[in-house]
Order: C-alpha cells, then structure tokens, then sequence
C-alpha cells in the first residue's frame, strides 16, 4: 500500500498525489512532456535553475566526507597516527557546510517556492503564508530528515570546538562515531529520500500543507525533539569511544555530563512542546495519548533521564561505570527506534502522514548494525571497564540505582506496550491495540516510588548515608503534604482520591527540594553554596514536584462535556456558565472557516468571549478543528466546535474545564531550565588536561564534602 | 554459607521476586488494556467472544449516518461482505465521513455495536493498516466464494 511519493534517482516521479486535481494535473504534465528534450525543460525552470541540483550535489558530497569523518579518524586513533587523526576535525567542519549548504537551498526552494522540486510541490502552494512555507522544510519526509542530519553536524561541530582539553585519540574516535552516524543518515537521504527530486516542468501550485501542522507548534517542535534526540547521539558517541580506547577516565565523564544534559533539557522541551501542541490542536483537549510516536519520544527521555543520574555517579564516585556506558547506547538507540517508528509507518499513528514502509526497511538495517554493533563492542570491552567504589547499603548511590532501575523499567514498559501490536503481529495472535490505560497504571506505578524517594537523594551522603538525620530533615516536608491534602480535600469537597494523592506527593517532592535548599544556604560556606550544578538539580526537581501537581490534578479533576447547544443556549461547567452566541464564516489567509462565539461568564461576569473554529483549508477538503482557550494559571477553558446539527443552527460544542493544565508544562519547563542551568556549571568545563589522572578513585576530598554534590 | 554468599543470595531473591511482581503486573496490566480488531464480518461470524470490549474497524457505508436525540448518532460499519450498524454518543471526530474507514472502540449489545469512542485517522487517501489488511481478507474470500465484488471505493 504505497501512498507516498516514490522517486527513483533520475528525478521521474511516479507520484500519487493525496489531492485528485493534483494527481491528474501530475499524469496530464507527464504526457505532454514526455517527448520533450531536457534541455528545453530546464530553461523553463526558476532561475537560477540549478540550485535544487547544487543542494542535492552538497548532499552527496557530504555523504562522502562523512564517510571518511568515520574512517579514517577512527583508524588513525587504533594506529596511533596522528596525521590521519588529524583529518577528523576538518571533515566535521566541512561536512557541516555542506549540509547546511544543502539545507539553506531546500529552505531556499520553499521560500522561492520552486515547485519543480517535488518535496516543495507536495508540502507548500502559493497560499501558503512564508512562515509555514519556512517551517514546511521540516513537514515531510526528507526534509525531517535533512533537519536531523544539520543538527547532528551542529551537534559535531560543537563538539570539535569544545573539547580541546581532551586526549586527541579520544576526541577523534568521538568525532568518527559520529561521522558513523552521518554516513547512515546521509546515505538513507541521498539513496531512499532525496529532498531535492525534481518534478520537471514545474507545477504552477503545490499540494497543501497538512493542515494540522499548519501552526506555530510545527515550527519550534520538530527542531526541538532533533536537538534532544540527535543531542544523545554524543553521550553515544562517548560511549563507544571509551569502549573502542579500552579507557574510562573519570574527566571524559565530566565532560560529557553537560552534552547529556542539554540534549535531555531540549528533548523535555520538544516534547513538552509536542504536548502543548496536541492539546490545543488536535482539539479533543488531551496533553498526553500514549500514541506511538509520543512514545518514540518519550523513552530516550526516560533513559536519558536515568543516565544523567548515573553519569553523576560514574563521575563522583567512579561506580556504576559500565552501566553508563550501556544507558548512553541505549538513549541513542531508543533515539534512533523512534526515529524507525515515526519513518517507517510500521504502528498506525496520528503521526503516520510522514510514513513509508519501504524506507523502514533502510533505518531498521541501520539501526541493527548501530544497535548490535555498539552492543557487541559493549559485551567485549566493557568487562575492562567496570568496576567501582563500594557503597552501603544506604547512600546516595543506593538511591540513584533505584531510580536508575524505575526510569529504566519505564522505559521497557513503554517499549513493550509500543512494540506489543507488532509482535502480535508476527505471533499472528490477531490485530492487537494497547490501550492508554496500561500506560497509564504501569507509569504511575513506577513513577510513585520516585517521587516518593527523591526529597531523599540529596539529603543522603554519597557512599553511607544516614536515614534517620535525611528523614529527620524532611519531617517538615512530610507534615506539609499531608496538611496540604487535608486541606484540599476539606475545601474542594469531593476531590478524587487521585486528585489528594497529587497534592500530597507534589507538595512532598516541592517542600522536599526547598528544605535542601534552605539546608544548602545554612550550612555551606558562602559562595559555595550553590553552583549551577546544584541550582540545576533543585529546579529540575522542583519541576517534577510542579509536573506531578498538574498531571494528578488536571487528570482527577477535569470536567469534559460534549453537548448540543443552540444559539442562545447556555451549559454550566464548574464555576463558570458557557454561552453560545452562535457560528459565523470568516476567513483566514489560506482557509475558509465557521467560527463560534462562546462567552463565559462567572457570576454574572464575562470572563471571556471564546472563538473556536472549524477551518477549510483551500483545496485540500480536510475540515480541521481550531479550540479556543482561556488559559490560565489555575485553569484553562476549553472549547471546540463539533458539527452542525440539523438546520437550526444548533451545534455540538465541546467544552472543557481543566484545573492545573498548564503546571504540567510549567513542571517540564522547570525540568528544562534545570537541564540547561546544570550544563552551564564552569566545573564541567575545566579539565585538568593531565591524563595521568585516568581511572584514579575520586580524591578523599570530593568525598569528604559535606553535602555532596548534586544528583 | 559465607557471609558475603548469603548477601549475594538474598539480593539475586530480591531481583527475581521484583522480576516476577513487574511481569505479573505488566502482563496483567497488558491483558486488561489489550482490545483486538474485528471487522464487521468477523463479529457476524462469531469470532468475538461475549461481552468482550473490542474495536471495530471498516468503512462508514454510504447514507447510512442517522443522527438522534442530542448527541446520539448511529451508523453502518462495513467490510463489504458484512454490515454493524454501530451507536454512538458524543462528537465525531474531524475526519468521519461516509464512504471513509473508521474504527471505534466499544462492545455488542445485543445485535449492534455500542462506541465509546471513534476514531477517524486518516486522510483521502489512507486507511488505516489494520482495517485494510482486514477488509482485504474479506475481499479474497469473497472472490475465492466466486461471489461478485464487493461495491466498495477505498481509495486506494
């Protein structure tokens, strides 16, 4: 079942256009000119015509750079030939510009709106407004693809920049890993989806846009989840450089750290972004749907977040030392299954516009061999590396292990219920669908000892730690949440157990971190009190307390009705009285629309006059829900349009009241910052440059400090 | 036993206790969440055990949607071998047509098939996997029972 483009290397396009008009235009283009000489054709082109073939041009040559970024530092790093080390950090560079060349003439086309190319012709038209014909680039198929490949160079380039306190060996094998990773991506593109194909005459119009991903949302999220998702690839990169050296160094951790946490701090705001998105797009109001693709996202994140934890383990304390090592594959290679998941079209998804099966076929090769071959290097170096200082039984490592084993865990739960209609498949058990509800139970489960456990990580002593004094500590914490539930429960009359439990816990985890932080001020010596480190560490988890008060609350507690109303007719939802004023047409830059006047009152009182729409965009008959909302710090006011319903002008409206909706973005925002704020720490990035130092146990005074450091 | 062997006995008990909570909960939560897909022809046929929470999946036959009281509406589900009129009550998404796939999520009561939820993701030319590949298995049946074709444009 073929419903993509397919083209083959010459630039002839046996398309099937989504749009009938199109598609006939495309087969009545194909028959006139099909006895027509290139050379004519192409003086018919946009000048300066050759632009698309230059770009595409860039893109093969940087396949082959990238090739030898791969091979040839790597290979100089096992001989121990410095010139051929040497080579690496020019590839990356030049890799870099040729695939930004590329890049800046794909985006170029667009602008241009060159519809001879085929990627531009079935992604934007001449309606489109240029900021959504900017952010088309990245609509489809091989322009996503083109962004993941721009920002790994941007990735490699940073860090052939920041890492001239490193061992030259290590730094080169980094930078050849990650030229493995190019060379993969880069030759799927030129070889499976050339964005640059050519569709010769040019069509005088494009195909539309999906108008879904006609929105602001489209064009800060997909760049944002790359960042984070192609961000691990060097924690990956580190990783297997280590293993190929057969060296741990205790420094290289350090270093690393920071890549890891901003990677992660941008992969939470990418899919906080996909969140916020969906909620107010997709118009059903909900942030969250165990989709298939949410999931793609969210177990690097998940494994992510678990290897930012270990790493600080590695580097403080020199434990858990192969199992970084394996966190750091597996986030890549979580990045790169969802990669195969949103690519390939394999699990129906609301994401599947983007999918084709034949391409699955390449990044599934891929991801073997980068799978099973940082696997295997894994099972045969690894042994060399491992090993640890003790701890007891009680100490912050303890803590860490178990986080690091619940967001692990997670992260194979969510993996199993995304991977299990497709096993189903392969068992033939019958076409199977995992509902959110599993999701749902099996996260919480997992997640509650999390938060249960985490006001405890910084008040425990790395090595051997001393409960009693940490609970000591948090007495006032606990007494709080349980006051706090009490009170909410008291006042909001009949809140859902659920809703009790999330004030308890988020006011646990909150008051928790701040008792650190008031602790902190005490009894550290000023100026040493909080480095972005820590400040990082206590806004993140600040950020989790905030995230676990929006989900609990928002979840048990808001109030969702479909109802038919008529003109004038009014509906009461929590405090607040709903009226529909009636639908009116109106007109947008490319789309017709039917839009609704809602106003809402409170007490007599309008509180907001709401204009939910339902758009048609164009030719493309898709008919496309645009909610209104009234958001707001404490609550959002949700409302969409359903259908008109028989001739009296009545409609079926959605209405929402949500509590707390925007503390869950709030929460990852925090996360987010904290991510950022903890790279920034000047520790990371002074580097003893001796190497002598290698694989030493951490100094008696980094242990001996009082507090400790941050987790 | 050594002191140190005891330890390392009562944490491998440990892990293979968790191991076993984690999967008994994981296969139970799976099992409680799982619905399978049937088509129209399949429910007729009897393949759905009783009382069994399911999804149905097809095409919304033509003319077929009648709208109610409120938000109630009712429709035809097909394969083109077999029809379910299915019944529902709330919006329908953006993307439900006649003559366009659907799958809703629901269960039998008595002879039709009562949604609680539809969904309709698709564009003009897709349907979803599942619902070809089934409604495929009812066409080649129907043309190896020598049956005429069924009138059905799926776009594909």
């Amino acid at each position: 079942m073929r419903r993509r483009a397919s083209i083959d290397l010459n630039g002839n396009c046996a398309t099937i256009f989504p749009h009938p008009a199109l598609r006939a235009t495309f087969s009545r283009r194909e028959k006139e000119t099909s006895d027509l000489q290139l050379p004519i054709l192409y003086s018919q082109l946009k000048n300066p015509a050759m632009l698309p073939e230059l770009g595409q041009f860039a893109l093969i040559l940087a396949l082959l750079v990238s090739a030898v970024q791969f091979v040839v530092p790597i290979l100089g790093a096992h001989l121990g030939n410095r010139a051929l080390m040497a080579v690496a950090r020019p590839a990356a560079n030049v890799q870099f510009v040729l695939v930004a060349i590329a890049f800046a003439l794909l985006t170029w086309a667009f602008l241009d709106q060159d519809f001879s190319v085929v990627y531009v012709a079935q992604h934007s038209n001449l309606a489109l407004p240029w900021y959504y014909r900017f952010s088309a680039v990245w609509g489809g198929h091989e322009g996503s693809l083109l962004l993941w490949i721009l920002i790994l160079s941007m990735w490699t380039i940073a860090v052939s920049l920041l890492s001239r306190s490193l061992p030259e060996d290590f730094v080169v094998r980094v930078l050849g890993v990650l030229g493995f990773v190019s060379l993969g991506f880069l030759s799927f593109t030129v070889l499976t989806s050339n964005p640059f194909a050519r569709h010769i005459p040019g069509l005088a119009d494009g195909n539309d846009l999906n108008p879904v991903l006609q929105d602001f949302g489209l064009i800060v999220h997909p760049p944002m989840l790359y960042m984070g998702y192609v961000g691990f690839s060097v924690a990956f990169a580190f990783a297997i450089a280590a293993l190929l050296g057969g060296k741990l160094d205790n420094q290289w951790v350090r270093w690393s750290r920071p890549w890891t946490n901003v990677a992660w701090a941008f992969l939470t705001l990418g899919i906080a972004l996909g969140s916020w998105w969906a909620y107010y797009e997709l118009g059903w109001g909900g942030w969250w749907f165990w989709d298939p693709v949410e999931n793609a996202s969210f177990m690097p994140w998940l494994v992510g977040s678990a290897l930012i934890h270990s790493q600080a383990v590695t580097e403080k304390r020199g434990s858990f030392r192969a199992w970084t090592l394996l966190l750091a594959i597996f986030a890549f290679s979580l990045s790169l299954l969802g990669t195969f998941l949103v690519r390939s079209g394999v699990l129906t998804s609301v994401h599947s516009f983007a999918s084709d099966p034949e391409r699955g076929l390449y990044i599934l090769a891929f991801l073997s061999v980068t799978v099973g071959g940082s696997l295997l290097i894994y099972a045969l170096r690894a042994p060399k590396l491992a090993g640890g200082e003790p701890f007891a039984g009680m100490s912050r490592e303890t803590l860490l292990l178990i986080n690091n084993l619940l967001f692990t865990c997670a992260a194979a739960m969510v993996l199993l219920g995304t991977l299990y209609p497709l096993i189903g498949e392969v068992f033939d058990l019958g076409r199977i669908s995992v509902g959110p509800p599993y999701f749902g139970f099996m996260f919480m489960l997992l997640m509650a000892p999390i938060a249960l456990l985490v006001p405890f990580g910084p008040f425990m002593k790395w090595r051997q730690g001393d409960v009693r004094a940490a609970f000591k500590a948090l007495r006032p914490a606990l007494g709080l949440a349980l006051a706090a539930a009490l009170v909410a429960w008291l006042i909001t009359d009949h809140l859902p157990l659920k809703g009790v439990v999330g004030v308890a816990l988020a006011i646990w985890v909150g008051a928790g971190i701040t008792l650190y932080a008031i602790a902190r001020w005490r009894n550290a010596p000023p100026g040493g009190r909080f480095t972005p480190e820590m400040l990082g560490m206590i806004c993140a988890h600040f950020g989790f307390a905030v995230f676990i008060a929006g989900v609990l609350v928002t979840e048990s507690t808001s109030v969702e009705k479909d109802l038919r109303l008529e003109r004038g007719e009014t509906a009461v939802v929590g405090a607040y009285t709903f009226r529909f004023d009636g639908v009116a047409h109106t007109e947008g830059p490319n789309f017709i629309a039917d839009e609704g006047t809602i106003t809402v009152l409170r007490n007599d009182k309008t509180v907001s006059v709401l204009h939910p729409q339902k758009r048609q965009y164009g030719k493309n008959t898709q008919i496309q829900t645009e909610s209104a909302i009234d958001p707001g710090f404490t609550r959002d006011l949700y409302v969409a349009l359903g259908e008109p319903l028989g001739d009296a002008g009545a409609w079926s409206v959605r209405i929402y009241h949500k509590p707390f909706i925007r503390w869950i973005w709030l929460g990852a925002l925090f996360m987010m910052l904290g991510g950022f704020v903890a790279a920034a720490d000047r520790r990371f990035r002074v580097v003893r440059e001796s190497s002598a130092a290698a694989d030493e146990p951490p100094s008696p005074a980094a242990t001996a400090r009082p507090a400790g450091q941050n987790s | 036993m050594t002191p140190t062997r005891k330890r390392r006995l009562i944490a491998v008990g440990l892990i293979l206790l968790a191991v076993g909570v984690a999967t008994t909960l994981t296969v139970f939560a799976l099992q409680q969440n799982m619905t399978y897909l049937y088509t129209p022809s399949e429910i007729l046929a009897g393949k759905v055990p009783a009382d069994a929470r399911f999804r149905i999946g097809g095409m919304v036959k033509d003319q077929s949607i009648e709208r109610g009281q409120s938000l109630t509406v009712a429709f035809v589900v097909t394969d083109g071998d077999g029809d379910m009129r299915v019944e529902y009550e709330g919006i329908l998404p953006d993307l439900f047509r006649e003559k366009q796939s659907v799958i809703a999520t629901g269960s039998m009561q008595g002879d039709r098939f009562v949604a609680t939820e539809v969904l309709a993701k698709h564009d003009e030319n897709y349907i979803p996997r599942d619902v070809a590949e089934a409604m495929a298995k009812a066409h080649e049946k129907h043309v190896k029972e020598g049956n005429e074709e069924p009138e059905m444009e799926n776009g594909q």
